[in-house]
């Protein structure tokens, strides 16, 4: 097999805490792949660790937080952000990384998630969407969307879902992108931009749960959910898009370096106040 | 004397408690009657290039609290009632994360949105048990301004020196009233910063591998040492364990690293206790009442005292049966149904002799309605 760049060039092996493998996950995951992008942004950043700090709260997904040898906080189910607002605007010089399940995220999480949008805090966010609550065991999120079955929708979903991007962006994150796991070497370019992005960055990954969303859905292995990702996706703004306009864009969607950042702001409120005592 | 003399609200006797404790980072959300403690604060961080935010909610408030103290900060936010129930969660990872941090609940009337603008001293059971699973918690509270400055800056040293939550409960009477406090100069108050590592960079950190006095150096995000904090049970590292071992010396350790420092950790304050036949515990806005009342009635010849609790958590067991020994009847004076009360019966030798002395209708207790159960329990009848 030809080697990739993917597979080749990274020594990815110094970010892990190899103490604590194995890890959880279940063959074909896609939150190791996931893992594996955002190590490999991080190594192409040349990001110095000390100054990651990963924050994470509940979900198979959140587990990402123990198994890098960042700062690392592993919260409560939905309030990674809030947790990570707290470390942000007390030590601005830290490199935030959120990764979140699509229920951390963006159900228990919203309120979160809108928020830390609203002020774009200088905080990455990677919603690693598998559609389902994977770690509680395959009930249905807010992005499972209608139609879809999952052990609390046994007769299939009626709930619809939010569209990850059109949230963040109405809710004022300044850099948007959308990827999936098939797609590894676009995630850690986006992930690499995001990172580097000040403001508040969401990368939204699908990624697949073959043990629940996939069974429960007859969507087949973890091959297979991945080949459906290269199948329905596209990159921005495809020809394909005009024939088939359910098939749903990949890439940056927004990408505003002239919105000011929270930390940023909260220096000018610095000065202002001790020039008033002075 | 440089000392400053304010005439203050309780609420900015706290925040002048924080500020002297070193606090420069806040997050909270507005809540009567605890909001004047968030407005003053964000005045006056900023000043002291310290950080003030204004979360979506207190949930979030206590996160980032939890967030801001791993990175080497004072932190604190400032709640009442239902603001409190929305923090138990994340104050129970504190806890279990050992985060030193300090919340504010001034009482409010409840359960639920309950009588906002009113007193209350209903959630001592809450601060103690408000989280779920076993734990312990140090709760601390104040009758008066000059106390509630010392009380704070006393959580800010008990947060750093037991690595875990403090709680503040004050009352509505406590937060709004007006009083003169003295603020004492840098110095004259012991204020304890934050215990932090020896250990080398390239040298093996655990960051929850107790040191031979219980404590546990801490290292600040951003610094050298990179390692794992959760609220899952966990070993040494930091990392998530559920071998029955560790999680039972963990559960152990964050109980009696508490628990076993109940004589540390006791502050109370007492009055004409020495030759007591009548004993009133209180604490709080009560307290006052009670002191008031003891005062008038040893004009005329009544043996009263008052033991008042600065230190409600871990509760002061011993001291309690101590300072009750002698009495003929303890009355326990307070603003709910009786939560103090059932620590002080379960405290002292003669429980049939402890009686109950409260009000729960957002009216503050006066000396009249202690006098009134004091002149029943004399048998001078009403
Ligand atoms: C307050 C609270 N409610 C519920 C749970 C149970 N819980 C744990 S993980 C989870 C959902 C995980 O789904 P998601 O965020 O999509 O992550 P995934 O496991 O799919 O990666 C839930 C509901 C919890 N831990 N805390
Ligand atoms: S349950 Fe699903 S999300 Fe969780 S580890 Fe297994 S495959 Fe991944
Ligand atoms: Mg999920």
């Amino acid at each position: 097999m030809p080697k990739t760049k993917y597979d080749k060039e990274y020594n990815v092996k110094q970010y892990l805490r190899e103490r604590f493998f194995p890890h959880i996950w279940c063959p074909g995951c896609g939150h190791g792949i996931v893992l594996g992008s955002l190590l490999r942004a991080v190594e192409e950043l040349g990001l110095d660790p000390t100054e990651i700090v990963m924050t994470s709260g509940i979900g198979c997904s959140a587990r990402i937080s123990g198994y890098v040898n960042f700062h690392s906080l592993h919260t409560i189910h939905g309030r990674a952000l809030a947790f990570a607002t707290g470390v942000k605007l007390s030590t601005p010089k830290l490199n935030l990384i959120v990764p979140m399940g699509d229920g951390d995220a963006l159900a228990i999480g919203g309120n979160h998630f809108i928020h830390a949008a609203r002020r774009n805090i200088d905080i990455t966010a990677i919603v690693m969407n598998n559609r389902i609550y994977g770690m509680t065991g395959g009930q249905f999120s807010p992005l499972t969307g209608y139609g879809q079955k999952a052990t609390t929708a046994p007769y299939s979903t009626i709930d619809n879902e939010f569209d990850v991007v059109k949230l963040a962006t109405a809710a004022g994150a300044s850099f948007v992108a959308r990827s999936t796991t098939f797609h590894a070497t676009e995630c850690i370019d986006l992930i690499k931009k995001a990172i580097s992005h000040k403001g508040f960055s969401v990368v939204e990954i699908f990624s697949q749960c073959p043990t629940h969303y996939g069974r429960k859905n007859k969507k087949g292995d973890a091959s297979n959910m991945m080949e459906l990702y290269k199948k329905t996706t596209v990159p921005i703004g495809s020809k394909k898009l005009e024939q088939d306009p359910s098939l749903i864009e990949r890439g940056i969607f927004v990408d505003n370096k002239e919105a000011p950042e929270y930390c940023d702001e909260y220096e000018k409120i610095i000065q202002t106040a001790m020039k008033g005592r002075a | 004397m440089n000392n400053k003399i304010k005439f203050v609200q309780g609420n900015e006797a706290c925040v002048e408690g924080a500020l002297y404790a070193g606090i420069d980072f806040f997050a909270g959300y507005p809540i009567t009657p605890s909001t004047e403690i968030a407005e003053l604060l964000s005045m006056e961080l900023p000043k002291r290039a310290g950080k003030f935010i204004q979360m979506e909610d207190e949930i979030a408030s206590m996160a980032a609290i939890i967030g801001a103290s791993l990175t080497g900060h004072k932190v604190m936010t400032a709640t009442s009632g239902p603001g409190f129930s929305l923090k138990q969660e994340a104050l129970g990872y504190a806890c279990m994360a050992e985060i030193p941090c300090v919340i504010v609940n001034v009482q409010r009337g409840g359960p639920s949105t309950g009588n906002p603008t009113h007193v209350s001293q209903g959630d001592i059971n809450q601060a103690k048990w408000g989280t779920h699973g076993d734990h312990s918690i140090i709760a601390l509270t104040a009758s008066n301004h000059q106390d509630v400055f010392e009380m704070t800056v006393e959580a800010f040293n008990f947060a750093e020196t037991y690595r875990t939550p403090v709680i503040l409960l004050f009352d509505e009477v406590i937060g709004h009233m007006r009083e003169k406090i003295t603020i004492p100069e840098q110095g004259d108050l012991a204020v304890v910063q934050r215990l932090r590592t020896s250990v080398k960079k390239g040298v093996d950190y655990h960051p929850y591998l107790p040191r031979e006095d219980g404590r546990l150096p801490m290292s600040d995000f951003g610094s050298e040492h990179r390692y794992n904090v959760t609220g899952l049970f966990h070993d040494m590292w930091g990392f998530p364990s559920n071998n029955p071992k560790v999680v039972r010396e963990l559960l152990h350790h964050l109980v009696d690293k508490i628990d076993n420092n109940v004589d540390q950790i006791t502050r109370h304050r007492e009055y004409w206790l020495d030759d007591a036949e009548y004993v009133l515990v209180s604490y709080g806005s009560s307290a006052r009442s009670a002191i008031h009342l003891a005062k008038n009635r040893r004009k005329r010849g009544n043996k009263i005292g008052v033991l008042e609790l600065q230190t409600i958590w871990p509760f002061p067991k011993e001291l309690v049966r101590r300072k009750c020994a002698g009495a003929r009847a303890v009355i326990v004076v307070e603003m709910n149904m009786g939560q103090v009360l059932h620590q002080v019966k379960s405290a002292v030798d003669n429980p049939a002799s402890v009686f109950l002395a409260n009000r729960i209708d957002g009216k503050l207790i006066s000396p009249t309605d202690i006098k009134t159960l004091l002149r029943v329990i004399q048998g001078k009848g009403v």
